[in-house]
């Protein structure tokens, strides 16, 4: 996820403050890890050198919370781009559970107990997730909503590798 | 759309009525089961006519009964004397025969006339001779020896039981007939318009329900079919096409129905010489249902599938999603409903008073008013279901489930019962006017079964010690009475006539009141319906010419008619008032009482009668006698009617069935919420018996409506029969018992749990 | 810790050929929601019908409530379904001759429930999973996702000990999946029944408090590894 453009969108509501930025950011999408300050004027910087936001008014006073900052024609075209672009889809493909199959099988080692495992992991992650969901917002139930459906499908991958386990132990064995 | 694309369109449906694995052959073959029932019935109404000509020309190829004609005897005559008589209820058709010449006629089915003390036998008669029951018939033949066997065309059926005799004491005045040849008879009794009435109403009331029953055995899957035509919708079929392939699936599903009919009529057929209704048997050749009726049967019953077919798509919108029952929002109309029922009084109350001679337009008037009326139940009642289903709610949940499958679909229902009520309705009917017409056509004989059950007359036999002896002492008589009589004239020979009957006082009680009777008394006895009374001391010229004086002592007493129901003016003579005289040429009458726990005493009794005289009649006496050809069309009704409650009963067992089976994950899954078995087999129960009740109480209505009708047509009073209604009601009440009875196993069956898991 | 509600040991069942379970155990406890994993044809409803006694197992126990069902007769069995437990399908369970309502007040009747009083609390159910607005139509009329959840409410209206779900949501989109399957968790543990959920779906079965794998017909009890 492009931080960057996060922050226009944010500015293309209304010009504000860097300390205003990272509140919204973090109320809306930093659940987990809030954005660090640092990060955030560094983002706001690349975003000025790049000609999509200007500073709109500069305050009397001390600190660099003093700027307000407003969002600039080429910004929001930026943004707009952004919104329209597909993401590029992500294999996710799990190399490290892949190579920890392989191995095992290699090694003569339970594959299908490790798998099982790793399910019942994802399954206790997407317990927890659907819990929050239940109790949360609506933005919060779009966001578990999100990580639950990746990690079904990482339930799926495993499901699959695990009726396979037979024909893939037969290829690394060979 | 091209020709061919339409042919191709109806092999497609041709090909799907007998596809589609178990399931679809299961109703491939229930679609040809039913539909060849009803066309077997049809066939074999259509053959029954035909039959009994076939029939009644083999009886008047050997023909016998001569009437006024006389034949003088020569080389080619033949004396011929009738023994008929019965075995266990079945009438036996016997004859002595003695030839006059060397080219005497051999009746039909012999080829040679068997000599006397030989004795030619039907088949059927063999087989009772070779029976452990054989000896109970032996005495009857007089010791003849069986010679050889009458072929089928001597014999009216394979079931008859028939012989021919030969007997050389046989002379023209014993009763024999002289005959030159065989045949030529007069043509029997025919019916009288009522009758004929009665026959075409009867074609109507049993066919019209075979021809319903058609309509809903080509419907059997109609569910599963509608599914599969909108599959086909789904991958692209338009409405003309789905049109076609469904005409071309039930018309292949109604021509397998006629082949397989035709099948069972051809099995059946082997199997008819095998029973004997109404003392009637037929040969499986006389099974022949003309050519054109069969063509129009074999056209008609799959062109009734297109139509039937095509109705119910109308009620139906295939729709590529599936498919949805346009059937439940409508209100159906009830105008044009009533148009049938009411045309059909409208053709039937004019005809008031029909008489014989009435022909043309008066008899095709009544069936046509019966047929439009008997249809109109057919219209009728799924309005009716309808509109008293309706608005049931409440009770248990068995009835709530059956109410609501029935008011779903009333249509389905009332289909299933249509035959029934039309069966019902017609029987009402009919059988009320039998009950209206029963008086004419059954009278009272006047005989009394409570002094005697059995008459036998011999014409020449002036040995009554030694008749009584032998009657006596045959099994299962507990009593046996015997009088000697003769015909006599008072004073010369053209006097008024009078009776002359010897016996004792025990035989002669039984024809007049005797106050007091002694050996030695005579008694002279008047008819109060036309006394005559011949005084004492009065000479008598009996038949043969020989004269007797009746004695001055003779007492007046009061005639009583005898077991036989006759009374008559006559002098009863005890042995003692005649002495050792023989007075000419005296007839013996007998009268026994039976052991009514003896089933095989009448039986003993003729035996003992042929080991006297093989040609002496023994008459069973019955106080009442039904018009022969009057039983016999009531008693084809009952058995029609029963015959044809069968075939709608199976055609609503299937049809039950098939509802089960198409509902087995929803029953599965009713039973595995923890539904009572009980329950859904009530269910089924009152899902049988919501349609059937509504049928029975239309039927009711319709059969009183019709059997009015038809009583004010023959001008008898209009009485309703209730036990004939009652009597109907049972039926269809015992109907719907049998059916869920019957289609409990599967419902048993279907509602283990792993019905769950079909689809 | 109290005594578990279900419990089943060594369950073995075939079908003819097929051996559809072998020695497969599972216990539930008291308002638990357990979910019941496997690939096709595993045994997954297999399990779950012999542990609801519409299937009698070969071998094996299955006790509830201190009672072997195996040993039941078949009329027990047919009254502990109706009054102890409560199912829903995957499709087909309702009648369709019937309106929703009278399908959801039907196992109330066949509890001998007068109608009147089966149909009002039929109704709250019907408020509780947000369907009041189908009660008078017929379950040809009306969605899947409305369909199921009126399944759910007829499940849970005589306040079942246990809940039987084989792939309740098997036929629904996701959203309207997990509506169902959010509704019959809640109502569920309102209610303290326990839920025994038959899926292949993971997002379903993240409803659950615990899982169980069913593969070749044999359980795999996970809980010590996670
Ligand atoms: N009534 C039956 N007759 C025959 N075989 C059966 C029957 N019931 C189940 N089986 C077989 O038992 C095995 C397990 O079936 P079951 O229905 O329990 O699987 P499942 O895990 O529910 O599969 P799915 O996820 O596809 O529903 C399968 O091989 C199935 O074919
Ligand atoms: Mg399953």
């Amino acid at each position: 996820m492009s931080i960057g453009q996060t922050f226009l969108g944010l500015l293309e509501a209304t010009p504000r403050h860097g300390y205003d930025i990272k509140r919204r950011y973090d109320e809306h999408f930093g659940h987990s890890r809030p954005v660090a300050y640092g990060q955030v004027y560094a983002t706001l910087s690349r975003l000025l050198r790049g000609g999509l936001v200007e500073v709109e008014a500069v305050e009397p006073g001390e600190g660099p919370d003093r700027k307000r900052y407003a969002i600039t024609e080429a910004g929001v075209a930026d943004v707009a781009q952004w919104l329209a672009r597909p993401e590029q889809p992500e294999p996710y493909l799990q190399s490290v559970l892949y190579t920890k199959v392989v191995l095992a099988l290699l090694t003569g080692r339970e594959a299908a107990e490790l798998l099982d495992v790793q399910r019942a992991e994802h399954l206790r992650l997407m317990r927890e997730l659907t819990r929050r969901k239940r109790g949360g917002d609506l933005a919060e139930q779009l966001i578990c909503d999100h990580a639950l459906f990746h990690l079904e499908a990482d339930l799926r991958w495993l499901e699959l590798t695990t009726a396979r386990l037979d024909e893939l132990a037969a290829r690394v064995r060979a | 759309m091209t020709g061919r694309g339409a042919l191709a369109d109806l092999a497609m449906g041709a090909r799907m009525a007998v596809t589609g694995g178990r399931e679809g052959w299961t109703r491939a073959l229930l679609t040809a089961v039913g539909v060849g029932i009803g066309v077997a019935m049809l066939l074999l109404a259509t053959a029954v006519p035909g039959a009994l000509d076939a029939r009644q020309a083999r009886g008047d190829a050997r023909d016998d009964l001569r009437l006024g004609e006389q034949v003088a005897a020569g080389p080619g005559t033949l004396l011929v004397h009738p023994v008929d008589n019965e075995f266990r209820g079945t009438p036996v058709r016997g004859r002595l025969l003695r030839p006059e010449g060397p080219a005497a006629p051999v009746p039909p089915g012999l080829t040679a006339l068997p000599a006397p003390g030989e004795v030619v036998v039907s088949p059927a008669l063999r087989r009772l001779l070779d029976s452990p029951d054989g000896p109970l018939f032996a005495p009857r033949l007089g010791g003849a020896r069986v010679t050889g066997t009458i072929a089928d065309e001597g014999l009216a059926g394979p079931n008859e039981l028939a012989y021919y005799q030969g007997d050389d004491r046989l002379t023209d005045t014993s009763g024999a007939t002289r005959l030159d040849s065989f045949g030529g008879g007069l043509p029997g009794e025919g019916l009288g318009p009522v009758l004929m009435l009665l026959v075409a109403v009867i074609f109507v009331v049993l066919l019209l329900p075979i021809a319903v029953f058609l309509g809903s055995a080509v419907r059997y899957g109609g569910e599963r079919r509608d599914r599969r035509l909108a599959a086909l919708r789904l991958v692209g079929a338009d409405t003309t096409m789905v049109r076609r392939i469904a005409a071309g699936e039930a018309a292949a599903g109604a021509l397998l129905g006629v082949a397989v009919g035709i099948g069972f009529l051809l099995a059946g057929r082997q199997l008819v010489p095998l029973v004997t209704l109404y003392d009637i048997s037929v040969y499986a050749s006389d099974i022949r249902p003309p050519t054109a009726l069969l063509l129009a049967v074999v056209l008609a019953v799959p062109a009734l599938a297109v139509l039937v077919a095509m109705l119910a798509l109308r009620a139906v919108v295939v729709e590529p999603l599936g498919v949805t029952r346009r059937g439940t929002p409508v209100r159906r109309r009830l105008w044009w409903r009533l148009l049938l029922p009411a045309a059909g009084l409208a053709l039937l109350l004019p005809v008031a008073g029909l008489r014989e001679g009435d022909g043309g337009v008066t008899r095709w008037l009544v069936p046509a008013g019966a047929v439009l009326l008997l249809i109109g139940t057919v219209t009728v009642l799924p309005w009716l279901t309808d509109l008293l289903v309706r608005r049931l709610r409440g009770g248990p949940v068995s009835w709530q489930l059956a109410v609501r499958r029935v008011q779903l679909d009333s249509a389905t229902s009332a289909r299933l019962v249509n035959g029934i009520a039309v069966a019902v309705a017609g029987t009402i009917g009919l059988q009320m006017l039998f009950a209206g017409i029963a008086g004419d056509f059954t009278t009272a004989s006047g005989q009394d079964t409570s002094r005697a059950q059995v008459q036998v007359q011999f014409r020449d036999q002036p040995d009554l010690a030694g008749v009584l002896r032998q009657f006596g002492g045959a099994d299962g008589v507990t009593a046996v009475t015997g009088t000697l009589s003769a015909g006599a004239n008072a004073g010369s020979p053209d006097g008024p006539p009078v009776d002359v009957r010897v016996g004792d006082c025990a035989a002669l009680a039984e024809f007049a009141h005797l106050d007091r009777c002694v050996d030695g008394d005579t008694f002279l006895v008047s008819d109060p319906r036309d006394p005559a009374v011949v005084p004492a001391g009065t000479m008598l010229t009996v038949e043969d010419g020989s004269r007797w004086r009746v004695p001055t002592t003779a007492r007046p007493a009061q005639a009583r008619p005898d077991p036989a129901g006759w009374m008559q003016n006559a002098v009863l003579v005890t042995p003692g008032a005649v002495g050792p005289r023989v007075l000419g040429p005296l007839r013996t009458t007998v009268y026994l009482q039976l052991d009514p726990a003896d089933p095989d005493a009448v039986e003993h009794v003729r035996n003992a009668a042929a080991a006297i005289d093989l040609t002496t009649p023994v008459s069973v006496l019955s106080s009442t006698i039904e018009s022969p050809r009057f039983a016999d069309i009531r008693r084809g009704l009952a058995i029609g009617t029963v015959v044809t409650l069968l075939l709608i009963a199976t055609s609503m067992l299937v049809g039950t069935l098939e509802q089960l089976r198409e509902r087995r994950r929803l029953l599965a899954m009713l039973v595995a919420v923890g539904t009572r078995r009980s329950t859904l087999g009530w269910s089924v129960l009152w899902q049988t018996a919501l349609p059937v009740g509504v049928g029975l109480v239309l039927a009711a209505g319709f059969g009183l409506g019709l059997g009015a009708a038809l009583l004010r047509m023959v001008q008898a009073p209009i009485t309703v029969a209730w036990p004939v209604v009652a009597f109907s009601v049972g039926l269809g009440a015992l109907t719907v018992l049998a059916i869920t009875g019957l289609s409990l196993p599967l419902l048993w069956r279907l509602t283990r749990a792993d019905g769950l898991r079909t689809e | 810790m109290s005594a578990p509600l279900l419990v089943a040991e060594g369950l073995h069942r075939s079908f003819g050929e097929t051996v559809a379970l072998v020695d497969a155990a599972l216990r539930i406890d008291e308002g638990e929601v357990v979910a019941v994993l496997g690939s096709s044809g595993s045994g997954k409803s297999t399990l779950l019908h012999c542990l609801a006694g519409i299937v009698r197992p070969d071998r094996g126990r299955v006790v509830f409530d201190g009672r072997d069902l195996v040993t039941m007769s078949d009329a027990q069995r047919s009254a502990l379904r109706r009054e102890q437990f409560g199912f829903v399908f995957q499709f087909g369970q309702l009648v369709p001759e019937l309106t929703c309502l009278e399908n959801v007040a039907l196992p109330l009747r066949l509890a001998r429930v007068p109608r009147r009083e089966a149909e009002q609390r039929a109704g709250q159910w019907l408020e509780r999973l947000e369907v009041t607005e189908v009660a008078d139509k017929r379950p040809g009329e009306v969605s899947g996702g409305q369909g199921q959840r009126v399944a759910v409410a007829r499940a849970l209206v005589t306040r079942p000990r246990v809940i039987f779900a084989d792939e309740p949501t098997g036929a629904l989109d996701s959203l309207n999946g997990e509506r169902v399957m959010r509704l019959l968790t809640e109502a569920a543990r309102d209610s303290g029944a326990a839920v025994v959920l038959v899926t292949h779906e993971a997002r379903v079965a993240a409803y659950s408090d615990r899982e169980v794998v069913v593969r070749d017909g044999r359980t795999r009890n996970l809980e010590v590894a996670a």
